[in-house]
């Protein structure tokens, strides 16, 4: 997209309106306040032990730990900084792998995980691991009489998402951790969607490896965690960056200080307030699915509405290309599951897991609802949304051929280019 | 991605919008791409029987912003050539015109393809035709 220039309107809404809040979110003010001293004035190394700027950034790094840690029912010590989600993913697969290899060489996960689990599985494959790729039912999570089925003696490691960036789906992680732990397997979960969003507890839930992302939930960008459980089991990893030995040899290199102090703080805020958060966006995405579905024929869901993020919508409408969607309601931030807003011109490898079709899932938008928008933001998105696939519906001829009583499935498309 | 002034200006005003008789048989359809390819495109083109020229054409296009501006510009094009001029409209003509990226070229393609297939369609009918034509006179 090019230059897009905010404007203000007489009824008072801010454009564009930003709905995207799956692939990041605004930094909340009070992060940013807290993180700002930790540029300027206390800038210290936290690894610095001999003087007051290294004492006070550490201290401050510790706060930061232990805030993360009351989140998610973990203890201070069992939090490892990184530079994000994509990295924590990476340690926790690779570093499991490495490090378990004499016990076993088999890995488990599951179609619809982020790119960051899947092609650290890939890699793994490569250097020789078993990996199973469990499949996802029709509404997007896993079957666990599957995962049973998988584990075998050799199995060191099972892999699966807290919640999904495009469906917003939520695993039975409470149920693949109880399975893990009785059958002696290390649980890691992708939970960078769901940390902030819904409650998540690595105690209750069973989890002994966690991947966090401080900008998913008003954090800044560059900065995450992995949480390792210490006891029953003590979960080691081999390090996949070496140098100066920091977060207990796990993971080497200066602690973004700022980062973590608003990470911190982006945990807090969320302990606080996301129960009645959650609430307020489950009713705004109530909003928005009733003033579409309400308004327009042929509009799927996809993934199960039942177990799902609060804020998430994940559209599909019948006859309508999701770039072009997205091209017409161009002063509202949303993403298409369209292969034409991807680089690999393959549609959205998590829609075709759920068995959605290639036309549909080249027809899906998704509505990532967030702590700033407002009800006459949802209503004037789900206005545009209409007014523009009623447009396209009328050039599209998949929908003229419909309305004349044509079995789209029926027709022998050339697929082929005809010379 | 950006896109082009005038992928923008075809896709917010596209010319030529709409569906003509497809069994008269002065009308020519192609039906091109697919569904699962997420571009469909149905080009029509109106003959006239006595010069062979294009006097009209219609399109409906399932696909993207650049897919819709290759197939409203590919009927703008079209219209008043003869079969062979219209024949004669490269996919290289349509990328340069609306100064398609890369990623976007398929949706030339596309737009070509349908043009072909349209003409094709039109030629068929009208083969066919002629074929009849004398055995109506032997009646």
């Amino acid at each position: 997209m090019g230059k897009t220039t905010e404007s203000s309107r007489a009824d008072g809404l801010k454009l564009p309106i930003y709905m995207d809040n799956h692939a990041t979110t605004r930094t909340d003010p009070r992060v940013l306040e807290a993180m700002l001293p930790y540029f300027t004035e206390t800038f210290g190394n936290a690894a610095s032990r001999n003087h007051e700027f290294g004492w006070v950034a550490e201290q401050a790094v510790e706060q930061a730990r232990t805030e993360i840690a009351k989140l998610i029912g973990a203890t201070a010590k069992e939090i490892i900084f990184t530079s994000g989600a994509t990295e924590s993913d990476n340690l926790a697969i690779k570093g499991v792998a490495e490090m378990y290899r004499e016990k076993g060489d088999h890995i488990i996960t599951q179609a619809t995980e982020h790119k960051a689990v899947l092609d650290s599985c890939k890699r793994l494959e490569k250097r020789g691991y078993r990996v199973t790729w469990l499949p996802v039912q029709k509404d997007g999570r896993i079957d666990v009489d599957d995962l049973k089925r998988a584990i075998d003696d050799k199995t060191i490691l099972v892999t699966i998402m807290a919640a999904n960036n495009e469906i917003g789906v939520l695993q039975p992680i409470r149920e693949i951790g109880a399975i893990c732990h009785e059958r002696g397997v290390l649980f890691h979960s992708d939970a960078v969607q769901a940390i902030g969003k819904v409650p998540f507890n690595v105690g209750e839930d069973n989890v002994d490896i966690a991947s966090i992302s401080a900008h998913k939930f008003y954090g800044p960008k560059g900065v995450g965690a992995l949480y390792v459980r210490r006891k029953n089991p003590r979960v080691q990893l081999a390090a996949q960056i070496d140098g100066g030995g920091h977060e207990r040899g796990m993971r080497s290199g200066t602690l973004n200080v700022p980062g973590i102090v608003g990470l911190g703080k982006a945990c807090e805020i969320a302990a606080a307030e996301m129960a009645d958060e959650a609430v307020k966006l489950a009713a705004l995405r109530e909003r928005l699915k009733t003033a579409i579905m309400g308004r327009l024929d042929e509009v799927y869901i996809n993934g199960s509405m039942e177990h799902r993020l609060p804020g998430n919508l994940n559209l599909s409408f019948a006859y309508v290309e999701g770039e072009s969607l997205l091209m017409g309601i161009n002063d509202v931030a949303v993403s298409s599951g369209s292969a034409c807003t991807s680089a690999t011109l393959e549609p959205s490898y998590v829609l075709k897991a759920l068995g959605a079709g290639d036309d549909l899932a080249h027809s899906s938008i998704r509505f990532g609802i967030g702590r700033f928008n407002t009800e006459a933001e949802v209503d004037y998105v789900a206005r545009r949304v209409v007014e523009t696939v009623n447009r396209l519906r009328e050039l599209s001829p998949l929908y003229e051929m419909a309305k004349e009583g044509v079995d789209l499935k029926k027709v022998h498309w050339a697929t082929e280019p005809t010379q | 991605m950006s896109y082009s002034d005038k992928v923008l200006d075809h896709y917010t005003n596209p010319r030529n919008v709409g569906s003509l008789d497809k069994s008269s048989p002065e009308v020519g359809t192609g039906l091109v791409g697919a569904p699962e390819c997420g571009d469909v495109m149905k080009l029509q083109i109106k003959v006239n029987p006595e010069t062979n020229v294009i006097e009209d054409a219609k399109f409906k296009t399932f696909g993207c912003g650049s897919a819709i501006a290759s197939s409203s510009l590919a009927t703008e094009w079209v219209k008043g050539k003869s079969i062979d001029e219209a024949l004669a409209i490269r996919n290289t003509d349509i990328v340069k015109e609306l100064a398609l990226p890369p990623v976007k070229i398929h949706c030339s393609v596309l737009a070509e393809d349908a043009i072909r297939a349209a003409i094709s369609d039109w030629k068929k009918k009208n083969a066919a035709e002629r074929e009849q034509e004398p055995q109506d006179q032997q009646r």
